[in-house]
C-alpha cells in the first residue's frame, strides 16, 4: 500500500484534566495535519498545551474528544495494550532528560526498544551500532550514560528513538538541557534526519531549533494561533 | 533484558538492597528454624523409637513408659500370653530403678536398667563385655567418668542408701565388664544396666518378677497396630502402645510447641513480605520518571511488571539462602542449649533439619517474594505515562 495524506492528523482535538479541585483545559479544539517527511516545531509559552499535544500525537495520552490518526490509524480510543504496540513500531521519542538506562551501555539502550520487538540479538545489535554510527558514537557504544555528556547523550536517546524504523519522531525539548554548542550539534542532527526522510515534531522553547524545522505550529492557550 | 534491567535496579542502590536481603535473610532463618521446631521434636522422637526396630511397648495400666516408678507385676505369665501370637517376634522386658555405687568415701547414684542382654532394645554396647553374666555391669561414659573405674573393676552396687546414717542397703558385688550408649538417657546423666534378674535380686522380693516396660518386636509384614489392640484384649494390666499412637501422644503433648512455632514462622514470613513490598514499592516510586519513559518507548506493562516482579523474587532468593544457612547455624546452636535440658534423652532433637522443610521455607519465600512484587509492579505499570512525565517534569 502507498502511504498518502498527512502522517498526523488531529480533528478538533480537546484534551481536559482535573488539577486539584481545578478542571484544565490544556487543548481547546485543535486540528493540525502534519505531512510526511515533515519538520514541524510547536513553539509558543509554558502551559499553552505544546506538551499534551504532543503527548496524544505520540499515543501516550487520550484525547477528551475529537480524532486523532497517525499513519492513517485511528489511535484516539486505543486500549493500553493496542497503543503500547503502535508506540513501539510507528514512534520514536526523545526527552528533554535523555532517559537512558544507567547500567546499560550506549549499545543496550538503543538496543532496548528492538529487544521489546523482538528481533535477534545479532540484528538488534548491529542495527544499534549503526544508529551509533549515523549519531556519531561509535566509539561510545560501551559506555553508560554516566560516562557520557549530555549531548552525547541526548544522541545516544535519538538513536533509541530510531530503534524500530518509527514513522514519526517525536522530541519534547530535545536541547532543554543541552549548552549552546550541543545543542546545535543536535539541531544539525535533526536537519539531518529530517532531510534522509525522517518525520519529525519537535516541541521549543528554543529559537535556534524552531527556525531549523520546515514549519512552526504557533500555540497559546491551548488553541493554534498560526500554523 | 528484564532481568538486567531488575539487577541494575538492584544494584543502584546497593546499601538498600544488602539491608533488605539481610531482612529477608533474618525472616528466612526464623521461618526456617519454626519449621524445625515443628516437626524436629516429633521427627526425632519418631527415629528414636524407630531405631532398635521396637513397635509395641507395653507400660502398666494408665501410664506411658517410664512416666512413673510403677511396675507391671507377672512378667513371666504377660511373657507367656505374648508369646502365643505369632504375629510377635521379639519380647523385651525392662526394670528400671536406682542404684548406689559406694567410691571410697562418696555415694555415686544412677538410673539402671534390667534388660535381656540378648533381646534388649535402650543401649549401645561400645566396648568391653556385655551383661553375660549376673555379676556384671555395663555403665555409659558419664557414670565411668564419675566413678573413675576400670573394666574388670569390682563395686559395690546397692539398691538403698541413707544418707542421714550412710549406710546402704541390698547391697552387692559386681563387676564392670563394659561400656554403652543409652539411647533413652540424657545427657549428663549417670546410666547401666544389669541383667534383669540382677535388678530384681538387688531389690529384695518386692520387684521380683516385675517390670517397668516390655518392649515388643512383631514379625515383618504384620501390623503393629492390630498387635496392639490384640495385647489390649490380652492382657489387662498394661497399656499398649504403639509407634504410631506414641507419637500421635507426643504429638498432642507438644501441639503447643507446633502452635509457637507455626505464628512465629508466619510473623517471620509476613516481616520478610513487607519488607521486599516496601523495598520495591519506594524503587517504583523512585523511578516513576523512569518507568513512564520506558512505557513511552513501547515497553509493555507486562515487560514492567516481570522486572519488578523479579526484582521481588531476587531480593526474597538471595535473601533465602543466605537465610538458610543462618537459619541452620542458630539451629544447630538452639538445639545444643536445649538438649542438654535436664531429663531428655540426648537422641532428642529439637531442631531437626529436614530437607523438604528447607525446601518448604525456600518455597514460601520465593511465593511471598512473588506476591510481593505484585502490588509495586501493579502500580507501576498503571502509571498514567504522560501524567508522570509531566510530573516528572514540574519535579
Amino acid at each position: 500500500m502507498v502511504d498518502s495524506g498527512p502522517i498526523v492528523s488531529l480533528l478538533d482535538v480537546r484534551r481536559d484534566y482535573s488539577l486539584g479541585a481545578e478542571r484544565v483545559h490544556a487543548l481547546q479544539g485543535v486540528s493540525l495535519d502534519v505531512e510526511r517527511g515533515d519538520y514541524v516545531a510547536i513553539v509558543g509559552p509554558s502551559g499553552c498545551g505544546k506538551s499534551t499535544l504532543l503527548n496524544l500525537i505520540g499515543v501516550i495520552d487520550q484525547p477528551s474528544s475529537g480524532t486523532v490518526t497517525i499513519a492513517e490509524k485511528r489511535v484516539d480510543g486505543m486500549s493500553d495494550r493496542e497503543a503500547t504496540s503502535f508506540r513501539l513500531h510507528n514512534i520514536g521519542f526523545v526527552f528533554q532528560r535523555f532517559y537512558l538506562m544507567p547500567i546499560l551501555s550506549a549499545l543496550e539502550n538503543v538496543a532496548l526498544p528492538m529487544a521489546e520487538a523482538k528481533l535477534r540479538r545479532e540484528e538488534r545489535d548491529a542495527r544499534a551500532a549503526e544508529l551509533l554510527a549515523y549519531v556519531g558514537l561509535s566509539s561510545r557504544e560501551r559506555h553508560r550514560p554516566s560516562e557520557l555528556s549530555g549531548g552525547e547523550q541526548q544522541r545516544v536517546a535519538i538513536a533509541r528513538a530510531l530503534a524500530n524504523h518509527p514513522a514519526l519522531l517525536l522530541a519534547d525539548e530535545p536541547t532543554g538541557e543541552l549548552d549552546a554548542r550541543t545543542g546545535t550539534e543536535i539541531i544539525s542532527l535533526f536537519q539531518r534526519l529530517n532531510s534522509d526522510g525522517t518525520t519529525i515534531v519537535v516541541v521549543t522553547h528554543d529559537e535556534d531549533l524552531a527556525k531549523a524545522a520546515r514549519h512552526n505550529v504557533h500555540m497559546r492557550d491551548g488553541r493554534i494561533v498560526a500554523a | 533484558m528484564r532481568a538486567a534491567l531488575a539487577q541494575a535496579s538492584l544494584i543502584r542502590h546497593r546499601a538498600r538492597t544488602m539491608l533488605a536481603v539481610l531482612g529477608v535473610a533474618v525472616a528466612t532463618a526464623m521461618l526456617l528454624d519454626m519449621v524445625m521446631l515443628a516437626t524436629g521434636m516429633r521427627e526425632s522422637f519418631r527415629e528414636l523409637l524407630l531405631s532398635q526396630g521396637y513397635d509395641v511397648r507395653l507400660a502398666p495400666k494408665g501410664t506411658l513408659p517410664f512416666d512413673t516408678d510403677a511396675t507391671i507385676p507377672g512378667v513371666s505369665g504377660i511373657t507367656k500370653v505374648l508369646r502365643t501370637n505369632p504375629d510377635i517376634r521379639e519380647i523385651s522386658p525392662v526394670l528400671g530403678g536406682s542404684i548406689h555405687i559406694a567410691v571410697w568415701a562418696r555415694d555415686v547414684s544412677s538410673a539402671v536398667l534390667g534388660v535381656d542382654p540378648i533381646v534388649q532394645g535402650d543401649y549401645e554396647f561400645l566396648s568391653g563385655r556385655d551383661i553375660t553374666t549376673p555379676d556384671a555391669i555395663v555403665a555409659n561414659d558419664y557414670l565411668l567418668k564419675k566413678l573413675g573405674a576400670r573394666f574388670g573393676d569390682t563395686l559395690n552396687v546397692a539398691a538403698g542408701y541413707d544418707p542421714q546414717t550412710r549406710t546402704y542397703s541390698g547391697q552387692r558385688k559386681l563387676v564392670l565388664t563394659g561400656e554403652a550408649r543409652f539411647i533413652y538417657g540424657a545427657t549428663e546423666q549417670s546410666a547401666a544396666a544389669v541383667r534383669r534378674e540382677t535388678l530384681e535380686a538387688l531389690g529384695g522380693g518386692a520387684r521380683r518378677d516385675r517390670a517397668s516396660l516390655f518392649m515388643v518386636r512383631v514379625r515383618k509384614g504384620a501390623n503393629p497396630d492390630r498387635v496392639r489392640d490384640w495385647i489390649a484384649t490380652q492382657i489387662s494390666t498394661v497399656t499398649a502402645i504403639s509407634v504410631a499412637t506414641a507419637i500421635a501422644e507426643v504429638d498432642q503433648r507438644l501441639s503447643y510447641f507446633r502452635q509457637l512455632a507455626f505464628i512465629l514462622g508466619a510473623v517471620s514470613l509476613f516481616v520478610g513480605f513487607l519488607l521486599v513490598t516496601t523495598l520495591v514499592t519506594v524503587s517504583v516510586n523512585e523511578r516513576a520518571g523512569e518507568i513512564a519513559v520506558m512505557r513511552a518507548i513501547g515497553l509493555s506493562r507486562a515487560h514492567v511488571v516481570q522486572q519488578i516482579v523479579i526484582e521481588g523474587v531476587a531480593i526474597s532468593l538471595v535473601g533465602a539462602i543466605i537465610g538458610l544457612a543462618l537459619g541452620l547455624i542458630t539451629a544447630r546452636y538452639l538445639n545444643s542449649i536445649l538438649s542438654a535440658f535436664p531429663g531428655l534423652p540426648m537422641a532428642i532433637d529439637f531442631f531437626l533439619f529436614q530437607p523438604r522443610a528447607a525446601w518448604s521455607a525456600l518455597g514460601l519465600l520465593v511465593g511471598s517474594g512473588i506476591v510481593a512484587g505484585i502490588y509495586p509492579a501493579w502500580r507501576a505499570a498503571s502509571l498514567p505515562i504522560a501524567e508522570s512525565l509531566r510530573r516528572e517534569a514540574i519535579a
